[in-house]
């Protein structure tokens, strides 16, 4: 079966720099695949790599077999990968159930259709009220989404995420700054949300990576250095040595 | 027409020179501060200005000096009491704070000098041919300015590259987050910045004044050309504002200079087919065509090569 | 574009008493626009009407880029001229080749060229968002400003294009030679048009606009072109900016590159910046307030462009949000009932703010005028300019004037803390 994400013999160098080095890696079919690494390994690099962020400088990405590497991230995002950010990236002014709604508008075949009133598309509404009912934040609805609280900004992230249906979604360190609660409540609704779908997901939290994913990659340099699952990785010498004793439990 | 050439080739690389000293404040502004000062060429018309006041006053000499510390010093103070607090809502607003300021300045100077041009006279110590080309005086003021803009493009070339100032220029100009990050007093770094670049724009105005016209409406013709510059050559890049200006300050010269049009290369149309934008297109002059070619050349661009011709940064 | 304000511009039609109050706020603007001309009917106010319907079409085009779309543009009056042109052309080949359009529709031909334009140029100048826009979108108005003087046959040089508007076949026995029945055109026209304006904003792309404006980056990752969304944009503007230029041609029977270029540009981004552009409603303050102050003023100083230039960096500065943005800030108050605690403050306030404005004024006439000597009637009081008891009066009232507006600004401050913290904990505010 064609893997949902293979990358091959990418690299990504900024003037004389190299960021990622023969990066390699392959994302199987509904697998819930961790990549972790030290800071500055790149990992956010790989992310915007693989959704068409930035280009690759060599190699190439596919998605479901197909190359994206080089298209722009609307296309990608057409064909049906979706990813969050490490740095909170919504749409401010707009209310939280406006948010969810234009996430979902493009799936529902709405594109920039100007003949039509928002309000009464009945699919749309309904779409977004299961979305925000799924990240339980549907008692928020109307407050403009720069005033949430921090935890609930990362939810309606992960909730824009998964709002156009795609079958592959990325996310990027999802539970970055959260308290402990707050942590396995966002682990419960990814584990919730992303169910038979392929998930990629950044992540510094290792008790979230171990509970999560089926498999695991470790990036260091711009370079996969391990893949394997949580046992595997868990025992592989050269992880402990990059991580100089970082495992945490 | 060897003489046209040559006399073209100098003016043009003068108002090209004039150009970069402008845009190269502008362009430094913007990388750091991510201000487009929209008053910047106002500034400039400050500057041509005070000098004209201060020379009737002082004498032109001691105005060369005193005129752009003024400038630099309204600068300042613009940065520190106008963009500073406009800061927190946004590069937009703090262009149209800028747009706002360019607005008013135009209006105060029409107000205090008058809306007709001045009689900014040429110094009597310059006042002299330089030197005969075939059968045009070249004034030596004219050289006196090319002098000026060189030495202030060498020194922007020194500071930049061989002091520690320059080197944080330098990196604001691709990755202005960072230069708050690494510990600089960000306030006071910008502060600077604004009146150093406000002050080479009025020292432009000073001595272009004299040599082109001096007239409230100096910052609204020059303004747009600045931007076209700036765009052409490519946002936070220096070379490429460097490259843009002599571009269009030549080609600019050159097309003021020339007065064919397609009717007299081609000779006339059909005098019996009535106007139309064709007999338009075909009877104007290139001298007539000439303020609108930067324009052009800023719709090339965009087709061709949106990021400019040296253009990094999307913004 | 980041800013503080965090309003949607929106007022929805919920099903109930919210729908009853919306469709409610339309039809009494639309019975006011009838009724009006019949309460004031002298010569100049049917005129100043027929300026302020024109404005109101050109500022509402306007926030379609710079509200909805986050696109500031200093070249939008290309289309409102373009329009214009394009208006008079038709309205002449109308009379010339007998077609049988009547007036009334003459302002659809003037959208369509501001629509073609907008096409044609769009596609290149949506590439680039921000500032690098703005300073595209003032390189293009100078180009076509200055080629409208090149291509006399099209733009009729610097006088300009003329039309006749009565020659144009009858409708409903109207001629359209009376002021009277043109503003009927135009309000007829404006309602059309806010009313296409305003249900774009509820479409799929106005919503999509909007989330273009707040994080381009963010939009490509649900599945939209950021650059499609903003030529759309543009194009709507475009042809909106086109038949309020269309209007103008039909008001005033003439066209010229003035209408085209850089001071109508920037009229109009001041008309929608100090209206508010958060709110539907903004543009159609500021649009108001500009022509009244524009047709008021002229006559009074020449330096009226210096006091615009003055409100709007005050604007800038300390109410980004425009007016609409400062009247709805007080409506949590409103709702919560904490209102009340702080118009004293504002009361308080008036009499410092009015002295320190009034030295301003006092400055810049003096200025203005001193060379002139006519004097300066200031609240029936004649300052000359060139007394120094003027100069000591302005100065005292701009310095005193100031010392203690801030003073009195610092308490609304404080009231308006007090009120919202109890607004806040009475859920008014989120």
């Amino acid at each position: 079966m064609t893997a949902a994400i293979e990358v091959r013999a990418v690299e990504k160098r900024f003037g004389n720099v190299g960021i990622i080095r023969d990066l390699n890696l392959s994302v199987a079919q509904g697998e819930r695949h961790a990549i972790i690494g030290p800071n500055g390994a790149g990992k956010s690099t790989t992310f915007n790599l693989i959704s068409g962020h930035i280009k690759p400088t060599s190699g190439e990405v596919r998605l479901n077999g197909d190359v994206i590497s080089g298209l722009q991230p609307f296309e990608i995002n057409r064909r049906g990968l979706s990813r969050s950010f490490q740095v909170t990236n919504v749409f401010a002014r707009m209310s939280v159930w406006e948010n969810v709604r234009c996430a979902v508008l493009w799936a529902t075949g709405h594109r920039y259709a100007f003949w039509k009133n928002v309000d009464s598309l009945p699919e749309v509404r309904e779409r977004t009220a299961q979305i925000l009912d799924d990240i339980h934040l549907t008692h928020r609805r109307d407050v403009p989404a720069g005033l949430l609280t921090y935890a609930e900004q990362r939810e309606l992230e992960i909730g824009i995420t998964i709002a156009s249906g795609a079958t592959v979604v990325m996310l990027d360190e999802p539970t970055a700054g959260m308290s402990n609660a707050e942590t396995e409540r966002a682990v419960a609704l990814i584990r919730r949300l992303t169910e038979g779908k392929t998930l990629v997901i950044v992540e510094h939290d290792m008790s979230v990576v171990f509970g999560l994913a089926d498999r695991i990659s470790v990036l260091v340099y711009g370079h996969i250095i391990a893949s394997g699952t949580p046992e595997e990785i868990r025992g592989d010498p050269k992880v402990k040595e990059a991580y100089l004793g970082e495992e945490a439990h | 027409m060897l003489e046209l050439i040559v006399i073209s080739t100098l003016n043009g690389v003068l108002f090209g020179m004039l150009l970069f000293l402008l845009s190269s404040g502008l362009t430094v502004i913007f990388s750091m501060m991510g201000v487009l000062n929209f008053a910047h060429a106002s500034f400039y018309m400050l500057g041509a200005f005070f000098g004209f006041q201060l020379t009737k006053w002082i004498g032109f000499w001691p105005a060369l000096v005193l005129a752009p510390l003024l400038v630099g010093a309204i600068g300042m103070a613009v940065e520190r009491y106008g963009l500073r607090n406009t800061h927190k809502h946004g590069h937009v607003a703090e262009l149209l704070l800028t747009f706002g300021l360019a607005f008013a300045i135009e209006e105060i100077v029409s107000m205090i000098w008058g809306k007709s041009p001045l009689d900014y006279r040429v110094p009597a110590l310059l006042d002299f041919p330089a030197f005969t080309i075939f059968s045009t005086n070249y004034p030596a003021y004219k050289l006196f300015m090319l002098a000026v803009s060189v030495v202030i493009f060498v020194a922007l070339l020194i500071v930049l590259k061989r002091t520690r100032v320059g080197l944080i220029v330098q990196a604001a100009l691709t990755h202005p987050h960072m230069v708050g990050h690494l510990g600089h007093n960000v306030g006071r770094v910008f502060m600077a910045v604004f009146g150093v670049g406000s002050a080479l724009a009025g020292l432009a105005g000073v001595i272009a004044g004299p040599a082109l016209v001096t007239q409230s409406d100096m910052a609204a013709s020059l303004g747009p050309i600045l931007f076209v510059v700036i765009v052409f050559g490519g946002l936070g890049s220096l070379p490429g504002a460097f490259i843009a200006s002599l571009v269009i300050g030549l080609v600019q010269t050159f097309a003021v200079a020339l007065d064919g049009s397609l009717a007299s290369a081609f000779g006339p149309l059909d005098p019996s087919a009535g106007p139309s934008v064709l007999t338009d297109v075909w009877n104007v002059t290139i001298a007539q065509v000439a303020p609108i070619i930067p324009y052009m050349l800023l719709v090339l661009i965009l087709i061709v090569r949106p990021l400019g011709l040296m253009g990094t940064r999307e913004s | 574009m980041n800013t503080a304000t965090t309003s949607t511009s929106k007022a929805p039609a919920k099903p109930g008493g919210d729908g009853l109050r919306f469709y409610g706020v339309w039809l009494i603007g639309i019975a006011a626009l009838i009724v009006l001309p019949m309460i004031f009917s002298s010569g100049g106010s049917l005129t100043s009407f027929s300026l302020i319907g024109i404005a109101i079409v050109f500022a509402l085009s306007y926030n379609i880029l710079l509200g909805q779309t986050g696109l500031l543009s200093f070249g939008h009056a290309v289309h409102y001229g373009l329009g214009g042109f394009a208006a008079c052309h038709m309205m002449n080949a109308v009379v010339s080749h007998g077609w049988p359009i009547p007036l009334p529709f003459i302002p659809l031909f003037g959208g369509l060229g501001g629509l073609v334009f907008a096409m044609i140029i769009g596609w290149v100048m949506t590439k680039r968002a921000g500032t690098v826009f703005a300073m595209i979108s003032l390189g293009i108005g100078e180009l076509v400003a200055s080629s409208s003087l090149i291509l006399r046959s099209v733009f009729g040089g610097e006088a300009g294009i003329t039309t006749d508007r009565t020659a144009l076949p009858k409708m409903l026995g109207w001629s359209f030679g009376p002021q009277l029945q043109v503003y009927y055109l135009i309000a007829f026209w404006l309602v059309l048009s806010a009313i296409a304006m305003y249900a774009l904003t509820r479409t799929p792309l106005g919503r999509i606009s909007n989330a273009v404006r707040d994080n381009p980056e963010r939009v490509q990752f649900i599945g939209y072109d950021p650059h499609v969304v903003r030529y759309l944009a543009f194009c709507f503007a475009g042809f909106f900016a086109g038949v309020a230029g269309g209007l103008t041609a039909i008001n005033f029977e003439i066209a010229n590159s003035a209408l085209l270029g850089a001071i109508q540009s920037g009229l109009v981004l001041f008309s929608t910046f100090i209206g508010g552009t958060a709110f539907f409603f903004g543009p159609i303050l500021g649009a108001i307030l500009v022509t009244y102050l524009q047709l008021g003023l002229t006559n009074l100083t020449t330096a009226w462009q210096l006091y615009f230039g003055i409100i709007f960096i005050g604007i800038v500065m300390y109410a980004p949000g425009g007016i609409a943005g400062l009247l709805m800030m007080h409506r949590p108050l409103i709702r919560a009932g904490t209102l009340w605690t702080v118009i004293p403050s504002y009361l308080v306030a008036i009499v410092p703010t009015v002295a320190l404005a009034c030295g301003v004024i006092l400055t810049i006439e003096t200025v203005a005028r001193y060379s002139g000597g006519e004097a300066i009637n200031l609240f029936g009081i004649g300052f000359k300019p060139q007394s120094p008891v003027t100069w000591v009066v302005a100065a005292v009232l701009v310095v005193g004037g100031a010392f203690v507006a801030r003073l009195t600004w610092l308490r609304i401050a404080d009231a308006w803390d007090r009120a919202s913290t109890v607004a806040r904990d009475r859920g008014y505010l989120a």
